[in-house]
């Protein structure tokens, strides 16, 4: 390679790794802020790098795991609360979890299911039965990466059925 | 591998060559995507949770891998335009920009009109959906330099040297739903290990992902083809074939 070529080629190159350097070291720098949400886990005992513990009162994103049988809807209105708990491979939900419950009023995303990803938009707040737990006011359906038509799935003993609504529950957001 | 590229350099080379390679790519373009198409969209089962709506996948998903792969084909191409001053390397990254930015608005709307109803979002600022963003950004901001300069090699330069800088942007594209929590879900196909959907739902994938892919190239080849006419319109050999044509 004749030398101009080279030295272009080292200049090119030295700014290709820069940038790279540079990037990588502020995401690095930024990795807790870029996270979308807060498992349970994380508001309980802190961020595991940093022990950052989101205080009472603060908006936070909260993203974890419907745990199955804590979902309580009332047959007047469209109140509904959950507990969630960390999204970690094998699922397996055990009371010792942390778990942060959500309080939600209004119309759940069709995904909305028992074992479902869920992230919730709200303020942490402390209720005395439940501990800590979050006010939502805005409840989206994380789905994970697997797709499967639907009898492989009822034999892999997974099933949907989206939340339905009575006409007295949907009247009760107009009032 | 040298001394087999090198005739490419020349202009009048590359245009026949394209020309050559234009009508096979599209046969196989149209018919890899019309079977892709109608198997995915008609004969593929529905997801077990999702429904009908999934099907989208077998359009998002194409477009916004080939986004990032036409911006790495791209990124490649300023980079030897940079260092070895191909000017045809400069074409081609002008030829690919616009496309790129298609695929990545593609990606974007399929992925929101997918997002409101599974989600309950259109939009939110989460990592993936904010780096896939910045692509459509960076993209635009290449195609602006393109045409920001009357001097050719100067606008390829400068929109080369903001091309480089972007290509960071693709690894953390890729790995946004890795390394951060996000609302997006993972990947399903690109990944180590097995697919996570059925066979019969990663069939009709294939056969999309190569005709999409196969499109792309058409389309990058047609605008590659006229972006050589263009800046070679005072050459004998282009007069030629101008005169040629007409005559016709």
């Amino acid at each position: 390679m004749n030398p101009r070529r080279k030295k272009r080629l080292a200049i090119v190159g030295s700014i290709l790794i820069g940038i790279g350097v540079v990037s990588g070291l502020v995401l690095y720098a930024l990795s807790q802020n870029i996270d979308l949400f807060f498992t349970p886990s994380e508001i309980t005992q802190g961020k595991k790098e940093t022990g950052l513990k989101p205080s009472l009162g603060q908006r936070i994103r909260i993203g974890g795991l419907v745990v199955p049988g804590s979902v309580k809807r009332d047959p007047e209105n469209l109140k509904v609360s959950f507990r969630l708990s960390d999204m970690a491979m094998p699922i397996v939900f055990k009371d010792s979890d942390p778990m942060v419950t959500v309080y939600y009023e209004g119309i759940l995303p069709d995904l909305f299911r028992e074992g479902q990803g869920i992230v919730a938009n709200g303020t942490l707040t402390e209720h005395p039965p439940t501990g800590l737990s979050i006010e939502a006011s805005e409840v989206l359906a994380k789905h994970d990466e697997n797709y499967m038509p639907a009898e492989l799935a009822e034999a892999a003993g997974q099933k949907h059925d989206k939340a339905t609504y009575s006409d007295k529950q949907l009247q009760s957001k107009d009032n | 591998m040298w001394k087999w590229l090198h005739p490419y350099a020349n202009p009048e080379v590359s245009y026949h060559f394209t020309n050559k390679l234009l009508p096979w790519l599209s046969a196989l373009a149209a018919i890899f995507l019309s079977i892709g198409l109608v198997w995915a969209l008609l004969f593929a089962p529905a997801d077990y949770q999702q429904g009908h709506s999934f099907r989208i996948f077998y359009i998002h998903v194409p477009a916004a891998s080939l986004s990032m792969g036409i911006y790495f084909a791209m990124a490649v191409a300023a980079f030897s335009s940079l260092v070895w001053q191909l000017k045809l390397a400069d074409a081609s990254a002008a030829a690919m920009a616009p496309v790129g930015a298609s695929f990545t608005a593609i990606a974007l709307i399929t992925g929101a009109a997918w997002g409101k109803p599974m989600w309950g979002t259109w939009w939110i600022w989460d990592a993936r959906l904010t780096s896939e963003l910045i692509l459509l950004f960076l993209y635009l901001g290449v195609i602006a330099l393109h045409n920001a300069f009357e001097d050719k090699n100067l606008a390829g330069k400068a929109a080369g040297i903001l091309t480089l800088v972007g290509v960071i942007n693709i690894p953390i594209i890729k790995y946004s739903v890795d390394w951060w929590n996000t609302l997006h879900q993972g990947s399903t196909v690109s990944k180590l290990g097995k697919p996570s959907m059925s066979l019969d739902m990663l069939w009709p994938f294939i056969f999309c992902f190569i005709g999409f892919s196969l499109l792309v190239g058409v389309i990058i080849c047609l605008r590659f083809r006229n972006e050589i006419l263009a800046r070679n319109s005072i050459r004998p050999w282009v007069r030629e074939l101008v005169k040629n044509n007409s005559s016709n």
